[in-house]
């Protein structure tokens, strides 16, 4: 039987055997966490802590500006030792609280609720906007601003996004086998708060024990249903989830409510799961430490604000030939220039690369018109006539081939012989011209 | 790199981080390496002779780009395989008793003229190998239509000069193909194998279709053009062939003569020259097919491959524009949303 899917994309080796076998583990408590107030899109929190201030854990130090934005709380309890620039995993300078942990672990209160499910959707959905959750597969989005669909722009289904379709990251895949439970009521509280009663939750078919755990976890609910989708980058793209899974297509440089879906990661499902439950704000995660330049690579719970050079260590360090460090997937993360980033809400693995498997930025070729990347990019665009034109200076002319509809998965670049950077260059000519 | 890693020297660089191992050298040494039995088979039938115009033509592509890039100090990128396959394909084009000039000639209009002064590999607009070749077929009209009979002798200088298949049916029609070539399954086993007059390299169809098999499998190229061209070709082959009557000309001998099957599978899906869309490679190749037909059937020379690939790829940048491809979730255009 031939698996849901998209049409285009490409085959990475997929590498997820270097860590799909450890389970989620604790770190050592961190000594200080650093917390960017802006780790979402949106608005930047507004500082509600000052320097010296105690605070407990669960405690907001940074308050929403405006609807787009979402909170942000101290992930220890301790003492706020400074304020004040600090880069993030992009390399921009934001914001940020540093605290240092008292390593006692003081909660602030937190309210339970053990019958959630009888909370009114308006109550559910003020819980996810208080616990500060933002999309966890990457883009960082605030999920209540999802769960607010405008009146004309009807819902009618949510959809899980289980492809985790970047090579060697596990972290969503752990949680599926770990507490599929959670995320069954994470996705039944979304279901909620949307008032839709479809649910599919999609999972790319090389983790047929997560189709399997999330089947048996999902088996009493009638109205939720697991479908397994062909491995395939970028399969756990919005748009290509939804085209699997329900067969819609967004319409191009549309949302996904415009064809009646939201669409939440699984660690997000988990996160609004502990948010209607016990209230509690999302102040860790799961990341994937990975790659063949790691001594042991883990998937952890991460307190947001660690530092990626705890992470490291925690990991047993690099082996001698690590050259690169990613945040996030090898196809779409940012490659670090320095450990001493925090770990934020948007952070789902931390890739090292040995010196073998990096790519150097070498010199490129010119477009041969192999068509490949035409081929298999999965919004049907033209990569090979973009980068020709950006490279060349014809700005506005990437605009005919449709330059805003590409979402820089990079499957072009992957593909492209000539080794083109045919992704920077779209960047280029995004960052030129108006849409 | 243990002082890097004590500096936390790391590499940054922008996604993706991985890449493919694709190369365009890897598909241009393959794309090579397909031509390889087809090479093997004219050396074979044609001797001596044929090998030493291969080679001229090989060498002379190659150091026409490597003294053209030289000259005006740019990277020289020869060792990518793309001027070496200029040469073999032109080589391959020749009828195996031109002199040594021919060759050098036509590598030079082929990768100078053609390629580097268009501004090199992914810039032409035409195939090099059959710009040079056309060059040479107008320029030395009769050199270029001396055929040899294959001999199959290795030592043999002196074979007798024959007439292409595709020049007898031209000429005397197939009644004399068949006086020829004695009855319908030696005819086709002749073509089959390679028996027969013609260029070096595009006589020998199953030598060419064990390359083109192993092109496809490695996905170096795709059926739509091969597909589209050949299918064209045959079907106007079985309508038209035979003067005076529909419906009764005989494809096979179309397609398994002259350079059909070196052009369809090797010389029409040259990406740089055709249309990078998939859809637009099926109007290609249909084009292709018929303006083949056409020469061989209605035009002045026997045969219409080159001529049909030239002129197609004018049009593939054309092509390549009208079949721009769908942007995911677009509906079909209207006359209001194009505006």
């Amino acid at each position: 039987m031939s698996l849901a899917t998209f049409k285009g994309g490409i085959h990475p080796p997929d590498k997820k055997e270097l860590s799909k076998g450890r389970a989620i583990s604790n770190t050592k408590p961190p000594k200080r966490v650093v917390i960017p107030l802006a780790q979402h899109i949106g608005a930047p929190c507004k500082l509600s802590v000052n320097v010296g201030q105690e605070v407990k854990k669960g405690e907001i130090i940074g308050a929403p500006e405006g609807f787009v934005s979402a909170p942000v709380h101290s992930s220890v309890s301790g003492k706020v030792i400074a304020i004040g620039e600090f880069p993030n995993a992009m390399g921009r300078m934001v914001t940020s609280v540093v605290i240092e942990n008292d390593g006692k672990e003081e909660w602030t209160a937190l309210k339970d609720n053990p019958d959630y499910m009888k909370l009114s959707s308006e109550e559910l959905r003020g819980k996810v906007k208080d616990a500060g959750i933002v999309g966890m597969g990457g883009a960082a989005f605030p999920a209540h601003v999802k769960l607010s669909p405008p009146k004309e722009k009807p819902v009618d289904v949510v959809i899980l996004n289980g492809a985790e379709c970047e090579p060697y990251l596990t972290a969503d895949y752990r949680l599926m086998i770990e507490r599929p439970q959670e995320v069954v009521e994470g996705l039944k509280v979304l279901m909620k708060i949307l008032g839709v009663n479809k649910g599919f939750i999609g999972i790319e078919n090389n983790k047929p024990d997560a189709v399997e755990a999330m089947n048996n976890a999902a088996s009493g609910e009638s109205n939720i249903q697991v479908c397994a989708l062909e491995v395939k980058y970028p399969q756990g793209a919005e748009k290509m989830l939804i085209k699997a899974a329900v067969g819609r297509e967004v319409p191009p440089r549309g949302l996904p409510m415009d064809v009646g879906v939201v669409v939440h990661n699984i660690g997000t499902a988990t996160a609004i799961y502990e948010a209607a439950r016990y209230g509690k704000p999302l102040i860790e995660r799961v990341v994937t430490v990975t790659g063949e330049g790691i001594k042991e690579p883990k998937n952890l719970m991460v307190k947001i604000g660690s530092l990626v050079s705890d992470l490291i260590e925690e990991c047993g360090g690099f082996k001698s030939e690590a050259a690169k460090v990613i945040s996030g997937g090898p196809m779409m993360g940012f490659a670090l220039y320095s450990l001493d980033v925090p770990v934020t809400k948007g952070t789902s693995g931390i890739l090292v690369l040995p010196e073998e498997e990096v790519v150097h930025a070498e010199e490129f070729g010119p477009c041969i018109r192999c068509g490949r990347c035409i081929d298999i990019c999965p919004m049907g665009l033209m990569p090979s006539m973009l980068s020709v034109l950006s490279e060349k200076g014809f700005y506005e002319e990437t605009k005919e081939y449709n330059l805003f509809d590409c979402f820089e998965c990079g499957s072009c670049t992957y593909v492209c012989p000539s080794k083109r950077p045919i992704v920077q260059l779209v960047r280029l000519a995004k960052s030129l011209v108006k849409p | 790199m243990d002082t890097a890693k004590k500096e936390h020297q790391l590499i940054v660089s922008v996604s993706p981080h991985i890449k493919s191992e694709e190369t365009t050298s890897r598909i241009m040494w393959s794309v090579n390496a397909a031509l390889l039995p087809a090479t093997v088979m004219g050396a074979y039938f044609f001797g001596p002779r044929a090998v030493f115009i291969l080679v001229i033509s090989i060498i002379a592509s190659v150091l026409s780009e490597y003294i053209f890039q030289k000259s005006l100090n740019r990277k020289v990128s020869v060792n990518d395989g793309s001027a070496f396959l200029t040469g073999l394909l032109l080589g391959m084009n020749l009828p195996p008793s031109v002199p040594f000039y021919i060759p050098i000639i036509g590598s030079f209009v082929a990768v100078v003229i053609t390629k580097q002064l268009f501004g090199g590999l992914g810039f032409n607009v035409f195939n090099p190998a059959l710009i040079g070749r056309a060059f040479l077929l107008i320029s030395f009209p009769k050199l270029m239509t001396i055929w040899k009979e294959p001999t199959a002798a290795f030592i043999q200088f002196d074979a007798k000069t024959t007439a292409t298949p595709l020049g007898i049916l031209k000429e005397e029609g197939v009644a004399k193909l068949m006086e020829v070539f004695g009855d319908n399954i030696s005819l086709y086993t002749q073509l089959f194998v390679g028996h027969r007059a013609g260029s070096i390299g595009e006589t020998s169809s199953i030598a060419l279709l064990i390359g083109a098999a192993f092109l496809l499998y490695r996905g170096y190229i795709s059926w739509h053009i091969p597909v589209s061209f050949l299918g064209t070709a045959a079907l106007i082959a079985w309508i038209f062939g035979t003067k005076g009557a529909l419906f009764t000309g005989d494809p096979i001998v179309h397609l398994f003569s002259g350079g059909m099957l070196l052009g369809a599978f090797f010389m029409a899906t040259d990406y740089v020259t055709c249309p990078s869309v998939k859809k637009g490679q099926i109007l290609f190749g249909i084009g292709c097919g018929f303006l083949t037909m056409l020469i061989r059937l209605k035009g002045g020379y026997p045969e219409g491959v080159m001529f049909a690939i030239l002129i197609m790829n004018c049009f593939s940048p054309i092509i390549d524009r009208g079949f721009k491809t769908k942007v995911f979730g677009a509906k079909k255009e209207t006359k209001e949303s194009k505006k």
